[in-house]
């Protein structure tokens, strides 16, 4: 135990003489939590959205202003004399047009059968799916507004609803899941760099013709670095809550448990990385290829991985960041506890486990 | 006391290279062993197989006493280890580079610190202690390496080509250290490819293709093969073995 501590304080040094590092450690959370939440924003607010009102009664008008007033659509360039929703999409600059046809106002006072027309331009199919998202919600609160509380309007089947994250904003989304792709990259890029670094510079070899033991040695590196893991996971949480004001509606304490079963899996992908390369820079390739694209593309951190093929979606299994994902969502968005979340630590652990177990393998038969 | 190094019919295969190949050797306590042969013979390998680095593949042993397969962590603690490259925390300064391989031997903080006081004063290391050993020049850097691989006063000290591109007056001087440790009953077991430092071992064996072929001191050695110096004993003993390949 000692010895371990003898070597984690040493590695404190490294890393506070490295500034550069450090840097990096601090720098990238901060970037990538501001590129994610900002850049990749896949709220959609602007559309253009041109009207064809053919019922022009109060009812119809209160609907259109509901639309513009809705924070999320402003008014297409003026369409002259066009009557034609095809001919507004190809000819303005709209990306939705809103068709109502006459009649109307005469359903909602009889409650008949009646459908407002939406078309929507596919071109940008993220905006598209978005605008029919928002386009329906605020249909549903004009229809709302219009009935006394517990009726019901006959023929209309509009049923949109969004779970979770009512507000539509995809930063509560995605700055969580950013905690879980940022952990995982820090801790695997630093742990394998560290060791990689003993192998080139020597002193490994060095520190093994020491009564130190090679389990002694990996602990007492990775130790400081899960401190600077969670520093950082902690970082980009706090931003998650202060400055995107995702909501926290679970347990903090369940969330830092977790995570630092996370951090720990993570880190073993460092160590296993660093005893299959030689040099600081195949480690950081290493690292890099391993853990970033595949945290970012499969962990259903951007993409669904329901919508993935079948082979894709099977590969999704052995990536550590889906279960962290999965597990801070659930936490933080949902407020969900261990019983719905313990299957998903229960997965980081064994992999945790089966990566240190081949790493040490690794790692004797570099001595035999 | 047994022998500071026994082993008989050392081997050491890589697949289907043989590094090593059934080397038998003993060292006496005390004594200044040099390790010779041309770059690739298996000297390195030989030596990581008697500091623990490496397990043989065949062959049985001792080093300081303790065999090489199943005490390992006694060996550990009885040998210091200085090789080629030079291998402290190039960020560190000389201090912490000797303070965290002491405490990585388990040396009481007291006692620690007086043992570092006493290598600082025999390796004359005062001057630049205090600065990032990268920023040392070579020799500097190899009597702080000298310095971390003998706090913790190991019987047997194993020196791989401890001189590699020091100039001659630190050579010198780091030899006449070398001495002074051997007096003080440290065994030191040299590898070397200047011929110089070779004359200054009690014995010296010679290796090619992961074999030992001639063992003996050195005066001896160029007496028995009749040439002027051991440069050219060394030569012609590379040379034949090479031509009979």
């Amino acid at each position: 135990m000692h010895k371990i501590i003898h070597i984690a304080r040493k590695e404190i040094m490294h890393i506070r003489r490295d500034v550069r590092s450090l840097f990096i450690a601090i720098l990238m959370p901060l970037l990538m939590t501001f590129l994610y939440g900002y850049a990749i924003n896949l709220d959609i607010k602007n559309i253009k959205l041109g009207v064809l009102d053919f019922d022009k009664s109060v009812e119809s008008r209160e609907l259109v202003t509901k639309y513009f007033s809705s924070g999320y659509f402003i008014p297409a360039e003026s369409q002259v004399q066009l009557d034609d929703p095809e001919r507004v999409l190809k000819l303005t600059d709209a990306h939705v047009v809103l068709v109502i046809k006459p009649g109307f106002a005469e359903a909602l006072a009889n409650r008949t059968e009646y459908q407002v027309g939406l078309l929507l331009d596919g071109a940008d199919a993220n905006l598209a799916a978005a605008a029919g998202n928002y386009a329906a919600a605020v249909f549903n609160q004009y229809l709302v507004s219009m009935l006394p509380p517990g009726m019901e309007l006959p023929g209309v089947t509009m049923s949109h609803q969004v779970l979770y994250n009512p507000d539509l904003k995809s930063s509560h989304f995605f700055v969580p899941g950013l905690v879980g792709v940022i952990l995982m990259m820090i801790s695997a890029l630093l742990t394998s760099i560290t060791i990689a670094r003993e192998k080139e510079t020597g002193t490994l070899e060095q520190l093994l013709t020491s009564p130190v033991t090679p389990r002694q040695i990996i602990i007492g590196k990775v130790l400081p670095y899960i401190g600077l893991a969670l520093f950082d996971g902690l970082l980009v949480y706090g931003f998650a809550i202060l400055h995107f004001h995702v909501p926290m509606t679970g347990s903090n304490l369940l969330l830092f448990v977790f995570g630092v079963i996370y951090v720990i899996a993570a880190l073993s992908i460092g160590v296993l990385i660093s005893t299959l390369v030689k040099t600081q820079q195949l480690a950081m390739m290493a690292a890099l290829t391993v853990t970033m694209l595949p945290s970012v593309m499969l962990s259903g951190f951007v993409f669904e991985i329901k919508n993935m093929p079948l082979f894709l979606q099977w590969v999704t299994s052995i990536i550590p960041a889906k279960y962290f994902i999965l597990i801070i969502r659930g936490i933080m968005l949902k407020g969900s506890g261990i019983e719905v979340l313990w299957p998903q630590a229960a997965v980081l652990i064994v992999m945790t486990l089966v990566l240190l177990g081949i790493a040490a393998k690794k790692f004797k038969m570099k001595i035999g | 006391m047994s022998r500071a190094v026994d082993v008989v019919d050392l081997t050491k295969k890589f697949g289907d290279f043989t590094a090593v190949n059934s080397i038998s050797l003993s060292v006496e306590t005390g004594e200044i062993f040099g390790f010779l042969g041309a770059n690739g013979a298996g000297k390195t390998t030989a030596i990581r197989m008697l500091c623990g680095l490496l397990l043989p593949t065949s062959g049985s042993g001792t080093v300081a006493g303790y065999d090489i397969y199943k005490e390992n962590e006694k060996i550990k603690h009885s040998i210091g280890y200085m090789s080629q490259k030079f291998s402290l925390y190039p960020d560190l300064t000389g201090m912490e580079n000797l303070t965290f391989y002491g405490s990585v031997y388990r040396i009481p903080r007291k006692q620690l610190k007086d043992r570092i006081d006493k290598v600082i004063e025999t390796l004359s290391l005062a001057d630049f202690i205090d600065r990032p050993s990268m920023a040392l020049p070579v020799g500097w850097r190899q009597r702080l390496a000298l310095g971390a691989a003998i706090l913790h006063e190991p019987k047997i000290l194993f020196l791989d080509e401890p001189t590699g591109g020091v100039d001659p007056v630190f050579r010198r001087r780091f030899w006449e250290m070398l001495y002074r440790l051997a007096e003080a009953g440290t065994t030191l077991f040299v590898t070397t490819h200047y011929m110089d430092e070779a004359e200054f071992c009690g014995r010296i064996s010679i290796m090619h293709r992961g074999e030992i072929v001639e063992l003996g001191n050195p005066k001896e050695l160029i007496k028995k093969h009749g040439q002027p110096d051991l440069q050219e004993t060394f030569i012609s003993l590379i040379s034949a073995e090479a031509n009979n390949a």
